[in-house]
């Protein structure tokens, strides 16, 4: 059947079962958001106030239901705006496909009124991206950028579309997503020896070595990574633990992998990582990490990280394997499939003595509760006390970031929503957004510092617009939190350009978008403002003053030997 | 510490951007191309890319590598060591050679280098060598006394020695895990 470039990609996107998109409409991409609304009852698109909250909003979608987030821009700015949202999810392996139109094929390379080069632009941070000049080609393409974004270890894919292309008529038939890979180029692409759809099962003697490493561990510990969240091996993840009976650290991109509630957690691992988390790395004499890459924040530095264990690192990506630490043991495959394969051969074990230890050093920060202030800890008690078990949290990037990673528990994948790798200030309301459209049922927060709230707070706007009730919780300490710190212990206290002396009022911020809001000074404010907020259905601003000098406890600096507390 | 020089023999679509996206991986990663050799293969829609770098490491050329196989239009990359690889590339010098001695004496030196010269002009002569980088700057620098005019390097080509081809270790389980890559 023949039909425009337009209603072929539309028909592509709902041969992959899509049906939400975040996006922003402009002059190129016309023909797509013509076509659109014919499918307004198939496809529910969220115009954001701004291309960089559609692509976190897709981000935080993906995140949150573990599907492919879809977002569209025109061309130029559109695209740009686009930039650090798909550098977000590529750092955190989101499966998101970024479509984007450019102008048409006669105004192409000619410096046209908002044409860019935006696969150029984002080559270095996308899977694959793809420049598609004729109509005849865009089902296939769209085929293919869905299946990789989504195979593997997930990522964004890039798709810019000519403007011609989305007019002009081609050759459609629908085909069932099962059948994708047996046509077109995905059909060539996994019919080559290098690259394949599905992870590699593991290799049995790799496991069987393993599990042998195992048997021979006196002080096991166990790193959960994003991987974990990603493929969604948390049952398993959990059971391998018992099994194991080994402490388990949880990374910042973990969070949600391994229930945070279990007596076999010692928390954070890292930077801001948990006395138990940093001293159990120091001391365990085998330390297994799944979907961990050991960046900089966790590792701090390569050269000591768990100096006096055999380190084993299990990822689905075998450029990650000895990339940023030198490992002992590897395994390549999906988290999953690695664990079924381990808890099927490793035995009960009972390691006590080790575990006396690791958690005889605490597993969180003691903050103190008293004082004038209200403080994060009191907040993130509160919201464990009144909000409900299975809450969403997106954050930004900052101080606030680690109090909600520290002090919330997280017991299922996707439900911490945060830019670990990329660290993008900004993040938090556009993925908040994204969990609230697809999750309707459960309650989203917010969760900011001031400074990142600054960065993409307009999107208060989409949030009042289509009726979505997230509650935005500001840790407000008028300054650059996390900055801050670092000049207070690293820089002499040379507080250059991190306080922020004139702030909005958001409160009247939240009310000049049809929001309500309000200021809190002590806990019992706070309680009474989250209970307003989760009872009136709408968008929530809570405002919660915080002293200035709170800082995030405990710290390694950046390089230095993980239980070299610069503060405990 | 020194840094050695590695080759790495590439597979690539032959298509449009696919240059930029490999050389581009090794800017981004920190490593600057020595040497950069690319064209068809037997097959036309497969280009062959020779690359060399300087790294400190093999084990950062491994991860390199790994980094390369991810890419889509790649099929399939191989680290080729000094030992088991041939290694040629072709040099192309314009020499100043204006009197009947230095003419002389350049078509000695090029005879001895089973060099060709390939052009003669009243004022110049253009010889070709072929060889590794011994040999070309062996003559390189012999001729330069006579003033090099201009001189033009086609980067290294390589191909392993015997019968084993750049396919071999994407099919089977060696150096690179298990088989195939997971997009």
């Amino acid at each position: 059947m023949k039909e425009t470039g337009a209603k072929i990609l539309l028909d592509c996107l709902l041969e992959q079962g899509v049906d939400t998109v975040f996006g922003y409409p402009g002059g190129t991409i016309l023909n797509v958001y013509d076509a659109l609304y014919d499918y307004r009852d198939k496809i529910t698109h969220i115009r954001t106030a701004h291309e960089q909250g559609a692509s976190h909003a897709a981000d935080g979608y993906a995140r949150s239901t573990g599907k492919v987030g879809v977002c569209f821009a025109t061309s130029g700015p559109g695209a740009t705006n686009l930039v650090t949202g798909i550098a977000t999810a590529y750092m955190d392996s989101s499966p998101v496909v970024f479509i984007t139109c450019n102008v048409g094929k006669n105004l192409i390379g000619r410096d046209s009124f908002q044409e860019v080069d935006i696969t150029g632009i984002t080559m270095p941070i996308t899977k694959c991206n793809y420049l598609v000049s004729h109509a005849d080609q865009l089902a296939d393409v769209v085929r293919e950028g869905f299946a990789i974004a989504r195979s593997g270890r997930p990522g964004p894919v890039l798709i810019d579309i000519l403007k011609n292309a989305t007019a002009e008529e081609a050759e459609y038939e629908y085909l069932p997503r099962e059948l994708h890979h047996t046509q077109g180029r995905l059909a060539a692409l996994i019919s080559r020896a290098s690259h394949d759809l599905k992870a590699p099962e593991p290799d049995i003697a790799d496991i069987e070595k393993l599990v042998e490493l195992i048997n021979g561990a006196e002080k096991p510990l166990l790193i959960c990574g994003g991987g974990i969240v990603r493929g969604r091996a948390d049952k398993e993840f959990a059971e391998f633990a018992q099994r194991l009976d080994a402490p388990v650290a949880i990374t910042v991109m973990g969070g949600g992998g391994f229930n945070g509630r279990n007596p076999l957690t010692t928390g954070m691992i890292g930077m801001h990582g948990s006395q138990a988390s940093n001293m159990a790395v120091d001391n365990c004499d085998l330390l297994i990490a799944f979907g961990c890459r050991f960046s900089d924040r966790v590792a701090l530095n390569p050269a000591t990280f768990a100096q006096n264990a055999k380190i084993v690192q299990v990822d689905i990506d075998r450029s990650e394997i000895n990339k940023n630490v030198q490992t002992d043991h590897h395994i390549v495959g999906d988290a999953k499939r690695v664990l079924q394969l381990l808890n099927e051969r490793v035995e009960q074990q009972e390691h006590e003595a080790w575990k006396k230890y690791v958690f005889s050093f605490p597993t969180e920060t003691e903050y103190s509760l008293a004082g004038d202030t209200l403080t994060p800890k009191q907040i993130s008690d509160a919201v464990a006390r009144i909000a409900p078990w299975d809450t969403i949290v997106a954050t930004d990037v900052g101080q606030h970031q680690m109090w909600a990673i520290q002090h919330f528990h997280f017991d299922y994948p996707g439900q911490l929503l945060t830019s670990g790798g990329f660290g993008s200030m900004g993040f938090g309301l556009g993925a908040a957004i994204g969990a609230k459209v697809s999750h309707p049922d459960k309650t989203v927060l917010h969760i900011t510092g001031d400074g990142s709230f600054r960065m993409n707070c307009h999107e208060l706007a989409t949030v009042a617009y289509y009726h979505l009730p997230i509650i935005t919780i500001i840790y407000d300490n008028r300054t650059l939190g996390m900055v801050r710190q670092w000049q207070t212990l690293i820089y002499d206290k040379r507080y250059c350009e991190t306080d922020i002396a004139v702030e909005p009022d958001y409160v009247k911020l939240a009310e000049a978008y049809g929001l309500s809001g309000r200021r809190v000074t002590t806990v019992q404010d706070f309680e009474d403002a989250l209970r307003e907020a989760l009872a009136c259905g709408h968008g929530y601003v809570i405002d919660c003053a915080i002293d200035v000098d709170e800082k995030v406890r405990p710290m390694v600096n950046g390089g230095d030997h993980i239980t070299k507390f610069l503060l405990n | 510490m020194e840094k050695k020089r590695y080759t790495l023999a590439v597979l690539v679509d032959n298509s449009s951007g696919v240059l930029s996206q490999v050389s581009r991986l090794f800017s981004r990663k920190g490593y600057n191309i020595e040497s950069l050799a690319v064209g068809t293969t037997d097959v036309p829609e497969i280009s062959r890319i020779t690359i060399e770098v300087l790294a400190e490491k093999e084990a950062n050329v491994v991860l390199l590598c790994n980094q390369l196989r991810k890419l889509l239009p790649v099929h399939s990359v191989k680290m080729l060591t000094a030992s088991h690889a041939i290694r040629r590339e072709l040099v192309l010098i314009k020499v100043r050679a204006e009197t009947s001695e230095a003419r002389n004496e350049i078509i000695q030196i090029a005879s001895v280098f089973r060099a060709n010269i390939i052009d003669v002009a009243p004022a110049s002569l253009t010889l070709a060598v072929i060889g590794e980088e011994e040999k070309t700057v062996a003559i390189q620098n012999l001729v330069e006394k006579n003033g090099i005019l201009e001189l033009v390097r086609t980067g290294v080509v390589a191909l392993e020695r015997g019968a084993y081809t750049i396919d071999e270790d994407t099919k089977e389980k060696g150096e690179f895990n298990y088989g195939k890559n997971v997009l």
